[in-house]
Formats: C-alpha cells, structure tokens, sequence
C-alpha cells in the first residue's frame, strides 16, 4: 500500500511546523527595545472607539518626541472581568476601567500601591460621562425621565449590576434619583429601584450585551446606557431607528486610569505608560475623548464641544453612596440591596 | 452481495411523521441559520466581504488559529493513537479509569476547563509565581490558547480510534510480529493502514473542534487585539462593534470549515466501506497464508 506515505508525509510536515511555531512562540512578547516599544491598554467594553483614535494620536506624539516607535494594543471587556484578568496576570501597562472600584480591587493584591488615584489629577479621571436612555424612535412610550421608567408598560433594558461596571453606575443613577426625590429617604429609594427592577426583563452581563439586547434583538422600551454608548449606536444603528432622551438628574460617571507597577516595572515601560496617560490630559487628548462622546475636563475643549454634550444636573458617587467601597458594601456585595430589591 | 439486513421500506405513517419531523428540524436549527449567516456577510457583496476579511486583526485571529490548530491538532493525533492502542490492544489495571478520563474534556464545560487552566498557571494560581520568576508566560498568551485547546480537543481522536482498533482485534500484529517484524514495523504497516481513516476522521473532528473552540480559549486568551484573538473570538468583538458584516464574513469561514468537515467525512466513510468490501476476500486469504505459515513453522 502506497497510501501510507502520503500519511508520514502530512505527521512529518505537521510536526516541523509544531517545532518551527513553537521556537518562534518564545521570542514574541512586549520588551522594550531602544527602538520600539510595546503597551497594553486593558479597558471596559465600550471605550473601544474612543482608544482607536487616542493610540494613533499618542504613538505619532510618542514618535516626535522620543523618536521611538510605540504600539499600543488594547483589550476590552466587561470591566470587572478585565481588572480580575489583570490580577490573574494579564500583563497591562496600563489600565482603563469604568470605576475605581474594579481598580482599586488591583491595589488590594498590591500590584500597584493604594493611593493610586491620587497619583493623576481629577482622581485620576481624565474624562467623564453619565447615564442617559436609549429609546425607540418617536419616543413611543413617551419617556422623560426615570419615574416614567416604572409605568406600567414600559420594559427597562440594563446589565448586571454584579458584573458590569456601567450596570452598577445606571443603578446607582436611578439610587441618586430617588434618594432626591424623596429627600434622602433610603427606604422608599429602595421600594423605587426595586419596582424599577421589576421592568427589567433581562439583565446581560456587559453594557455591550445590553446594547445589543436593545438594538439587534429590539427587547424592551428603554435602554440606561453610557452618554457614548447611547450617541454610538445612534450613530452606528441609525437615527431612524433610536433616539437618546435625557433625564433631569443623573450621575457623573468617572473612569479612571493608572499605571500597572508591577508589570511597567518588570518590562521597563514606566516612561512611556505615564506619559501615555498624562496624555490623555493634553488638548488633543480630551478632543479626542470628546469627539468620541466622552465629556473632557480640559474648560477649553469643554467649551468647544459645548453642544455636544446636554446640560444635566449631575451628582456624583460620593454624593450619592459615600465611595465605591460603601456603595459595593452596601448594594453591590453578596446580601447587599441590589440582592434584596432583585429576584429573576 | 445483497444487502438483507437493511431495514424496511418506510411505508407506515409514523414513519413519514418522523422523517417530517426531522427535516423541519434540521431546516430551522441547520439549514436557515446558515443560510443567514452566509447572506447576512454577502450583504455588501463579495467586495465588502473580502475587505471585511482583509483586516489586520482579522488576519492576526486567522493566523493564530491556523497555528493553534496545527500544534495542537498532531500533539492529539499521536496522543489518541498511543492511547486507543494501548486500550484496544492491553489489558492493565486502571483501564476503564483512563477511559474516563479521555472522555472528561467531553463532559466538563469549555468554561470550567479556562477556569481550570487560570487557577493552574495565573499570577494567583498554583504555579503562577513560580512562573512570574522565570518570566514564562502561559495564560493571556499563545501557549495558554494552545494548551485550552489541547485540552478540550484530545478525546476525538482517541474516540475515533478505541472502537475501531478492538474490533479489529490483534491477529494481524501478531502475525506481523510473528514474521519477525519489529514494534515499529508493525505499527507502520498493519496498524497504520487498518485505521488510517478512523484516525483522518477523528483528526478533521479535531481540527474543527480545535479552530471553532470559544468558551475555554475565551477565558484563558485576555483578548488583546491582533494578538490572542481566535477567529471564534474575533467573530464576538466585531459583532459587538456593530460591525455587522465583517462579523458574519469572519463567521462565513467557520461555517465553510464545518462544511468541509462534513464533506471529508462523507468522503471518507464511502472510501472505508469500499475499503473493507474490497478487503474482505483479501483478507481471508492472508489470514490463510498467515496462518498456513505459522502451522509451517
């Protein structure tokens, strides 16, 4: 039977590739070299956008300056899966996340030291956002704001508290509205999140899975969503088909930034990882975070994009919960409220 | 030869009931999804389906899952093979534990076996600093996508391989060896060609399994962009960019992948059963020359 070379042939030639792959496996990976240079940006789902332009933009700066050639590669993810990715030793130069929280679950496992957020200006945040509602086109059920979230007829679309970043500031949002409205009476802003729960018919796990939930598989009314999520997919989905409402309050979300120690340590990159978030801070960063939805800090770039972003009366989380640690303890953790309020 | 144990001439209403059933069955859960699949990323036509596909990062996933196939699909070939060979041919203590154990990938969640691989080699994990101090890198990098996928892909083919091997029983290496052939000799000229098309079955399945793995690669990948993104992976990120038709174009390719599976396959039961008509006479004849000889002796 001749047959039987053709077979040594096909394991010989799939053993030298192994071989070939394997050897090559080794020399790949993010080490500084005098002339290039390599960072991980691990971030939440929906800043994918936003850090596409901002590397082009940095790398071109990086290159002027230095005169090395920089290249950023990104990861996104919901973002308390990414912070324990991080943990679990994904090795970020930097880390991007949607609230302190998940940041400060790194500092705890000391993989950079716990006064992190004082480390850059405005606690770290070098851009802000908040929570608004996605809608059908025509605003059919005729929402305006979050009382009209409980009516009757009206299905909420919002993540998992639990395991979204975004979920836990769109559930916080609504806490803040009717902490308001009833002057800080705890027990009935509790009866108000609870019945708004009660709207929702799905929790995803990812502000990006909800987003899709509302979008591609038109489940619900109202979608509570990223200020640039919801200015997203109006753009990406189509003005014809959904529109953005703003309520009367909501709550100034702010993602912070920082350096990842350990790893910018072990791999040389400190330089270039901090510049690479002082950046963010500079003119040309905060247009690009606000061409990308994000509201800037910087007065100036604020003003130019003043139409952009509507005015609303904005509270923030120590306003609110006091700090993410209280608010964790006291919704978020196993027993917390959001426990009590929610049962599928 | 006349096939009488066929079975009989569906005639009875139950039966046309089934065989409808099934055909609406395979319609909706094969056959539509498919075909959406397919138009939905010929929805720019074939231009934007191409360029869709021409993406750095796109090709970066293709040519990470070519190369985790192809690592670990002939490390689970050789593996299978020593492992249905020992289990077809031997009798050892521990057999039916080892038996088990093949089939554990197959009854564990693609999740759980990420999980498993995360506990063993992340910065937390057991081996983790030890790694750390050696600057290895397993998961959130290529060796720990190849290993998820090991890992998940190693009973097919064993599976492929454990019935065919015992009932074909031992005769013809035992003549072999009786005739003075080596271990080797054995392996490579009676063993080889007897299940040569078990084992390019079990190997395609493999294959398939190993470039469509999503849930443990998922959990051990990290996701950074261009760099450990599978092409399964790749599909969910360019879906959740609302890039609609890159994601179902990128999708196209798994679905042609299953495609060829099924053909290879067909192909290769029809070429086995003409194998095995067009042995069978032979066979007897060797085994009577075979066994002529050993009386001679």
């Amino acid at each position: 039977m001749k047959k039987q070379t053709w077979l040594t042939w096909i394991l010989a030639g799939s053993l030298a590739i192994t071989a070939g792959c394997s050897a090559s496996d080794s020399s790949q990976g993010g080490t500084t070299s005098g002339q290039s240079v390599e960072l991980l940006n691990v971030s939440y789902d929906p800043t994918r956008e936003l850090y596409q332009e901002y590397n082009e933009s940095f790398a071109a700066y990086w290159k002027e300056k230095k005169g090395q050639q920089v290249t950023i590669k990104q990861s996104h993810g919901g973002s308390g899966k990414q912070s324990r990715s991080v943990i679990d030793g994904l090795e970020a130069d930097v880390v991007t996340l949607a609230l302190a929280y998940d940041i400060d679950a790194l500092a705890k496992k000391e993989i950079i030291p716990q006064n992190w957020q004082t480390r850059l200006e405005q606690k770290s945040s070098p851009y802000t956002s908040t929570i608004v509602f996605l809608v059908r086109k025509g605003n059919p059920k005729g929402i305006k704001d979050w009382d009209d979230l409980i009516k009757d007829d009206v299905q909420v679309i919002t993540p998992n508290p639990k395991t979204s970043g975004g979920a836990r500031w769109n559930y916080l949002a609504a806490w803040g509205y009717a902490k308001e409205k009833y002057k800080g009476d705890e027990s009935k802003a509790q009866e108000f999140v609870q019945t708004l729960y009660k709207h929702v018919p799905v929790l995803d796990s990812g502000a990006r899975g909800s987003t899709t939930t509302f979008v591609e598989r038109e489940i619900g009314d109202v979608l509570l969503a990223w200020e640039n999520e919801a200015f997203l997919a109006v753009n990406e989905i189509g003005k014809e088909k959904v529109e953005i409402v703003v309520p009367s309050v909501s709550i100034l979300a702010e993602p912070p930034v920082t350096v990842v120690d350990k790893v910018v340590d072990k791999k040389g990159t400190r330089e270039v990882a901090e510049e690479y978030l002082k950046y963010l801070y500079t003119e040309t960063g905060q247009e690009i975070a606000a061409k990308n939805y994000y509201r800037p800090r910087l007065a100036s770039v604020a003003k130019k994009y003043e139409a952009r972003f509507p005015k609303i009366k904005l509270f923030t989380i120590e306003e609110v919960a006091g700090s993410w640690q209280e608010a964790q303890q006291t919704h978020f953790a196993d027993g917390g409220i959001f426990d009590k309020i929610y049962s599928p | 030869m006349s096939h009488t144990n066929q079975s009989q001439r569906a005639t009875h209403p139950t039966a046309w009931l089934m065989i409808a059933l099934s055909l609406v069955f395979l319609g909706l859960f094969l056959i539509v999804p498919l075909i959406a699949v397919f138009s939905e990323a010929l929805k720019g036509g074939v231009g934007a389906f191409l360029s869709a596909i021409d993406e750095p990062e796109t090709m970066a996933a293709i040519r990470l899952t070519l190369l985790v196939a192809v690592i670990a699909v002939p490390l689970n070939a050789i593996f299978g093979v020593a492992a249905a060979w020992v289990i077809a041919k031997y009798q050892f203590r521990g057999k039916n534990l080892l038996l088990t154990l093949i089939d554990l990938p197959l009854a564990v969640s693609p999740v759980i076996s990420g999980f498993l691989f995360v506990l063993l080699f992340g910065s937390q994990g057991l081996l983790g600093p030890w790694l750390a101090e050696h600057d290895l890198k397993i998961i959130f990098a290529v060796p720990g996508i190849v290993l998820a996928t090991v890992f998940v892909t190693f009973p097919y083919v064993a599976r492929e391989l454990i019935p065919a091997m015992q009932s074909l029983g031992n005769d013809e290496e035992e003549a072999a060896i009786s005739l003075g052939a080596n271990g080797w000799q054995t392996f490579y000229r009676v063993t080889l060609p007897n299940i040569k098309w078990g084992l390019l079955y079990g190997v395609i399945l493999c294959n398939a399994r190993a470039m469509g793995e999503f849930g443990a690669v998922s959990v051990v990948s990290g996701h950074i962009r261009g760099l450990t993104n599978t092409i399964p992976l790749q599909v969910e990120i360019l879906y959740n960019e609302y890039n609609f038709v890159a994601a179902f174009s990128v999708a196209t390719l798994l679905a042609i992948l299953a495609i060829v599976t099924l053909i290879v396959k067909s192909i290769m039961e029809w070429k086995a059963e003409r194998q095995t008509i067009e042995q069978e006479p032979d066979m007897i004849v060797r085994a009577y020359e075979t066994g002529g000889s050993i009386h001679g002796h």
